[in-house]
């Protein structure tokens, strides 16, 4: 793996290789390869129906809806080929981020606890919301600051996180929500979360923190230009952890 | 042979979909009707001749893909 990675990184220079994974139905690839190209990041075109990651040192599922979300939103790409390489990509402590579908495929795949009910208000919702940071302790949230308020787009009608009230109380004991839902101001509110996400998730991180998954969308928030830089550092965490 | 599979969320999951319609046929007069719950049917024709192997196999994709086990419950049936 290591001499694999190498070789194929020489030539390259010294920016970290970042894999974004393009699925059939993908449709913010472009937007998380450029976001990482304006961290600092090389970003690599991985397409899904491959078997290995080009040697990357990170990983980003994008966003859009693989496979027309048909069965359910995720489903379908967490069995694509390239996704066996992700898993043991993930499994060895290396760096993944997912957003939104890329979210709903680390839940399917059970990288992540949970799964995607329908939007409580069954709509497609897509708008700016608050986020309220509550982990910074691990290398891809090091440019976050616990307490800190980011506001970011969602765009998805599956984002209403669910899981057993004892697997909710597990993931709060050990800490393992990354974002939630909240007021411009930081408190948490029901009309401040958009979907019904159980505990206002709107992100979460795995048990060894290597793992990430987030429904709202850092990759379209990297230049002011494009109406906000609050996603940079998130996605710089990325680049950085790779 | 034709299989159907019935995927439905599980009791305890909230429908949102399914409340939507049953306050549509709430105000159609269908007061009468207290709960709609709302799932997915797949008909699968399956190559296979004994029931109980492919009701296992079946089942095996049900588990592995073709429904959630944290949000869903499954049914296989031989209509």
């Amino acid at each position: 793996m290591t001499k694999r990675g190498s070789a194929l990184s020489r030539g390259s220079g010294s920016r970290p290789r970042v894999a974004v994974v393009i699925f059939p139905g993908s449709n913010c690839d472009r937007d998380a390869l450029a976001a990482v190209e304006a961290v600092g990041g090389e970003p690599v075109p991985v397409w899904h129906a491959g078997r290995d990651l080009a040697g990357c040192g990170a990983v980003i599922l994008p966003g859009g809806f693989s496979y027309g979300d048909y069965l359910r939103a995720g489903a379908m790409a967490a069995h694509s080929p390239v996704m066996a390489a992700v898993r043991r990509h993930a499994e060895d402590g290396k760096p993944v981020l997912g957003i939104c579908n890329g979210f709903q495929m680390l839940l399917e795949m059970g990288l992540l606890p949970g799964a995607m009910l329908m939007n409580r208000t069954l709509r497609f919702i897509c708008r700016e919301v608050h986020l309220r940071v509550e982990r910074d302790d691990l290398p891809l949230l090091a440019h976050l600051r616990r307490g800190q308020v980011l506001r970011l787009p969602v765009a998805h009608k599956e984002g209403n996180w669910f899981a057993s009230p004892d697997v909710v109380r597990k993931l709060e004991d050990e800490g393992a929500v990354a974002l939630r839902y909240c007021t411009p101001s930081g408190e948490l509110a029901a009309a401040a979360n958009p979907n019904g996400a159980l505990n206002a998730i709107a992100g979460l991180v795995n048990a060894a923190g290597n793992v990430l998954g987030m429904m709202p969308h850092p990759e379209r928030r990297v230049r002011s230009l494009l109406g906000g830089e609050d996603g940079a550092a998130i996605v710089r965490g990325v680049v950085e952890a790779a | 042979m034709q299989v159907e599979v019935r995927v439905k969320l599980k009791q305890q999951v909230l429908d949102p979909q399914g409340e939507a319609i049953r306050r549509v046929l709430s105000g159609l007069g269908y007061a009468e009707v207290e709960q709609v719950r709302v799932g997915k049917l797949m008909l699968l024709e399956v190559a296979g001749k004994e029931e109980k192997a492919v009701r296992a196999r079946v089942e095996e994709a049900c588990r592995e893909v073709l429904s959630n086990p944290i949000i869903e419950e499954f049914e296989v049936r031989f209509p």
